[in-house]
């Protein structure tokens, strides 16, 4: 057994608009990463498998898998949870039909789900139904039945084409 | 907020009101128990059984204990100094056969994933790295896997103190079904598999618990659906007196049932905590979850039902048999999978014979515990597949051969053959009104119109009854210390707003919202003058948690009749302070009022100013009482719920796939608290439903190793292949209680098996082929359609 497991590396990036330097062990996956090392607990782990979508984050601007990547290779980059989302209000609008629907009931799977939902609705346009499942269909909710998050992304999307 | 579409008219009950408590979520900003961290704390990683059944020769901890990080390694053995073993023994089921479970096994591992040692260390990963250097040397026992051979007496046992493999056995009679199945001028014959699955919540399993060895006292935060239950098991499993263990259930990622249950590693951390005087956390990750969560269903049955030459059903007999794993479920037993099952079936119709039995095997598999439906799932399935097939061979349309063969609504109050006893039902309503979304004629023509193009759809409609929020009459005999009563104090803070502690506790049903709507109600307060505490032993009144469809039936009786007391006692206070009789006044929008002419006379914060820090202007010896607490216990043994769901599927006979085109439910659950909560129940328990239909199995092969332990290889329903769906409400408010509110957590789950079972089973049909096993993989499908072809093809 290699007890060369709790090697560590310094990184710097950005999260939520803040630089960061840290040393990281290099087994460390970026959600671990912000959850133990930054107390940003908004990151959900479910699978660490990449099949869930609970650990989304936004990474240099893409709904990234946290789970699939390590902290070291988030060096340099621009990471954004769904604390700095919220608080920057760039969401305001979709995580408001999130609540009005409640299209989240223990709300494991929401951070994930809003960051994912995003990516579509700030490429704009209006998507039918089927591609707005399609876009979400990574991302697993154990609760709600999907129904009430795909009304909210579209409402979302209707809202901000000014239909 | 209240969204515009709301029921008008006046108060909060009824509304589409969100949750207070969403937003935080919503927002990133939830409290998992996995996201709080506390100094000095530890982590646990276990080591767990790699055999379906093996004898423990002995443990090699050495390696592991100067591994990097780690703290302790504590075997089974150690834990079981100072922990008693679970044994869970229902004493009102003679003949019910259950054997110890040790928090970590010690010398007899009974299925594939049990713990057996603890590694403590300073980081999870830390503890896992050293988990890997425990060498534990087993003595590899044989293993029964199948339900049938459990079953046979000379199978081995694995817990020989027991003689054999049964569990327990129950048979329930009402007339003379042998008789009146050979006299039917008709009679239908199904054989059901149901596969084992797994509830998944997508948070894990996780604690955190707290010894503090100067006081003596035990602080556990834990994902659980009962802090009550769960400090009450501490208690008496670690010897701790009562009051000095306080149990905490910060936000929930999901619970289904799952987390009503005690699992073994859950218990060791607490003893855990005892043992080495830190704080210990444990989260189990996605693996640890599919091998050691409690499992659910695992059916197999036989049934036969007859009908008579006006179409009329007269008898069924049903064999039911099942696995529990490889021990009883603590502390509310594996039995009511079975007894529920048999005890549901057929109760929407009015047959007079019946004959069903269960019988409940261990077998070298994961504990099944509860999860949402509990056995009603399998009774309901059972039952409308049969009625469908009986209903095709009279020749008679299924919704119609339904509407003859239910209870007529003068018939009530009564008893089903199954034992349930109704005071009414809304089966012709339900029917009536999923029938009508669903647009049915429209549909049948569609599927007959299809069928010339070689395109195979389907269309169900299924019956559900659910005894939901159990009361005392089950449990208590039982000797399993299941609290059936729920509670709720309310207090009127000095600024006038209120604060609800309850003994319900809510998993992102909503539940904790209706409770404050009813409050609300009580108190002419708005929603957002209301905080609602839930989830934490210590300070809140003694119940339940959330079990059985029960929050808003027991929790929110207990919140009105507590808002009630207080309004009097506030209505009292008042008529001190203005001198008048409290009859002469109301409380309405926050404001005491003229009962008369409706004139304002105080507001709520002006009479908690006077009760709090004014009494010197109060006569004298009046005593204020601005905080209340009242408690609902069920004067029945259950309450039953009941409904319709509909479904229409495209089975894609070359490949085997199924499609979901539509699904409309009709749901009665008493008064509708808040519609938007209902709905969404409904909407997620449907989809669980399908998932269980249609994709989710937790497979052992032959030597007892489960062979799907990844999310990768386990199916669930993702939001692509999933249809929307359409609600529509029968509210009959029960008369047992004031609020009237029914169960509704579980329905959804229920009717969507038994009506996705009618669908694929109405494509199929003229094709001569049934389903006969779920999940219906495609290989299923098309296995059940080939066989169909050579039966034809011989005959
Ligand atoms: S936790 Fe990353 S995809 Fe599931
Ligand atoms: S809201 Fe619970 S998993 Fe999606």
């Amino acid at each position: 057994m290699n007890i060369m497991s709790e090697e560590t590396v310094k990184i710097s990036l950005t999260v939520n608009g803040e630089p960061i330097t840290s040393t990281v062990p290099v087994r460390r996956h970026l959600v671990d990463f912000l959850r133990l090392n930054l107390d940003l607990t908004g990151s959900h782990l479910a699978c660490e498998h990449g099949v869930c979508g609970a650990c989304t984050v936004r990474v240099d601007g893409a709904a990234v898998r946290g789970c699939l990547m390590l902290a070291v290779q988030a060096d340099g980059a621009n990471v954004e949870t769904i604390e700095g989302l919220s608080d920057s209000g760039e969401v305001a609008d979709l995580q408001a039909e999130f609540e009005v629907r409640n299209a989240a009931q223990c709300g494991y799977c929401t951070p994930g789900m809003i960051i994912t939902s995003a990516e579509l609705v700030a490429a704009g346009g209006l998507p039918n139904r089927e591609t707005i499942r399609d876009h979400l269909s990574g991302n697993l909710c154990r609760c709600t039945g999907y129904q009430s998050i795909i009304d909210a992304v579209e409402e979302t999307m209707n809202k901000r084409a000014g239909t | 907020m209240t969204p515009p579409d709301g029921n008008g008219g006046e108060g909060l009950v009824g509304k589409r009101v969100t949750r207070p408590n969403v937003r935080r979520l919503i927002h990133g900003r939830g409290r998992y128990t996995d996201d709080i961290s506390v100094p000095q704390m530890l982590h646990i990683a276990f080591v767990r059984s790699t055999y379906g059944h093996a004898k423990v020769k002995s443990i090699e901890t050495s390696a592991a204990e100067t591994a990097p990080g780690v703290v302790r390694v504590i075997t089974g053995a150690q834990v079981a100094e100072i922990c008693k073993p679970m044994l869970a023994i229902a004493q009102h089921r003679p003949g019910h056969k259950s054997a110890p479970q040790y928090a970590l096994a010690v010398d007899h591992v009974c299925y594939q994933g049990e713990p057996v040692v603890a590694v403590v260390a300073s980081s999870r990963a830390e503890a896992e790295d050293a988990a890997d250097l425990v060498t534990v040397d087993y003595e590899e026992l044989p293993v029964v896997m199948d339900i049938m051979e459990a079953l046979d007496p000379v199978s081995t046992p694995i817990h020989p103190e027991l003689g054999d493999n049964q569990c327990f056995e129950h048979t329930t009679k009402t007339g003379d079904a042998a008789s009146a199945l050979s006299a039917a001028k008709l009679t239908v014959e199904h054989k059901f598999e149901f596969g084992r699955h797994t509830a998944v919540t997508l948070e894990g399993r996780a604690i955190l618990a707290h010894w503090d060895h100067v006081e003596e006292r035990l602080t556990v935060h834990h994902s659980h659906q009962s802090p009550y239950q769960m400090q009450d098991v501490f208690s008496r499993h670690l010897d701790i007196p009562e009051h000095k263990v306080r149990v905490i259930t910060p936000d929930i990622g999901g619970g289904f049932g799952l987390k009503i249950n005690v699992h073994g590693e859950e218990l060791a951390v607490a003893a855990i905590a005892k043992l080495i005087g830190k704080p210990v956390k444990f989260t189990a990750d996605r693996l640890e979850s599919f091998v050691a969560d409690c499992q659910t269903r695992d059916h197999l049955c036989t049934a036969e039902m007859g009908i008579d030459e006006n179409g009329k059903i007269t008898s069924m007999n049903f064999e039911n048999a099942l696995s529990v794993g490889a021990y009883t479920a603590y502390i509310r037993f594996g039995l009511a999978e079975g007894m529920m099952a048999i005890s549901c079936a057929a109760a929407p119709y009015a047959l007079t014979d019946y004959h069903a039995r269960t019988r409940v095997a261990y077998v070298n598999k994961g504990i099944v515990g509860m999860f949402r439906g509990v056995g009603v799932p399998i009774g309901c399935t059972v039952t409308e597949v049969l009625v469908d097939q009986a209903a095709a061979k009279a020749g008679i349309d299924p919704v119609e051969f339904r509407r003859t063969n239910y209870h007529k609504d003068e018939d009530y109050p009564l008893v089903s053959v199954g034992g349930y006893s109704a005071k009414s039902m809304s089966l012709h309503k339900c029917l009536d009104a999923c029938v009508n979304i669903m647009d049915y004629e429209a549909l049948r023509a569609d599927q007959v119109a299809r069928r010339e193009r070689n395109i195979w759809r389907g269309i169900g409609v299924a019956t559900f009854v659910e005894a939901a929020a159990f009361g005392p009459v089950y449990y208590g005999p039982s000797g399993a210390r299941v609290s059936t009563q729920d509670g709720c104090t309310v207090k009127l803070e000095p600024s006038g707003v209120v604060r609800v502690m309850t003994s319900v506790t809510d998993q992102g049903q909503g539940t904790l919202t209706g409770i404050a709507q009813i409050v609300g109600d009580q108190l002419g307060v708005d929603i957002e003058d209301i905080d609602v505490l839930a989830g934490d032993s210590a300070t809140t009144p003694y119940g339940g948690g959330a079990w059985a469809s029960r929050g808003m039936a027991m929790g929110g009786e207990a919140a009105l009749h507590a808002g009630k007391a207080l309004k009097e006692n506030i209505l009292d206070l008042a008529s001190s302070i203005l001198q008048t009789s409290s009859s002469a006044l109301t409380l309405e929008g926050g404001e005491i009022r003229d009962a008369v002419s409706g004139e304002a006379r105080m507001d709520l914060a002006e009479l908690a100013k006077v009760g709090y820090f004014r009494q010197d202007t109060l006569p004298a010896g009046t005593q204020p009482e601005l905080m209340v607490t009242r408690h609902h216990v069920p004067d029945t043994p259950y309450y039953i719920a009941n409904g319709v769901q509909g479904a229409q599927v495209e089975v894609d006979i070359d490949t085997g796939f199924i499609k979901l085109l539509g699904w409309w439910v009709a749901d009665d659950c008493g008064r509708v608290v808040n519609p938007l909560m209902v709905d969404e129940q409904i909407r997620g328990g449907v989809i669980q439903g399908i998932g269980n239909t249609l994709y989710e199995h937790s497979q052992y092969d032959e030597t007892g190793q489960l062979l799907n332990a990844t999310l990768a290889d386990y199916l669930l329903p993702m939001s692509g292949e999933m249809p929307d769906i359409k609600i529509a409400h029968v509210e009959t408010p029960l008369t047992n209680t004031e609020l009237g509110a029914n169960g509704i957590g579980e329905s959804g789950t229920i009717g969507a098996i038994a009506v996705l079972w009618c669908a694929v089973n109405d494509a199929l049909r003229p094709l001569g082929a049934q389903v006969t096993k779920q999940p219906f993989t495609p290989e299923h499908i098309l296995e059940v359609i080939s066989a169909a072809k050579e039966k034809y093809e011989t005959t």
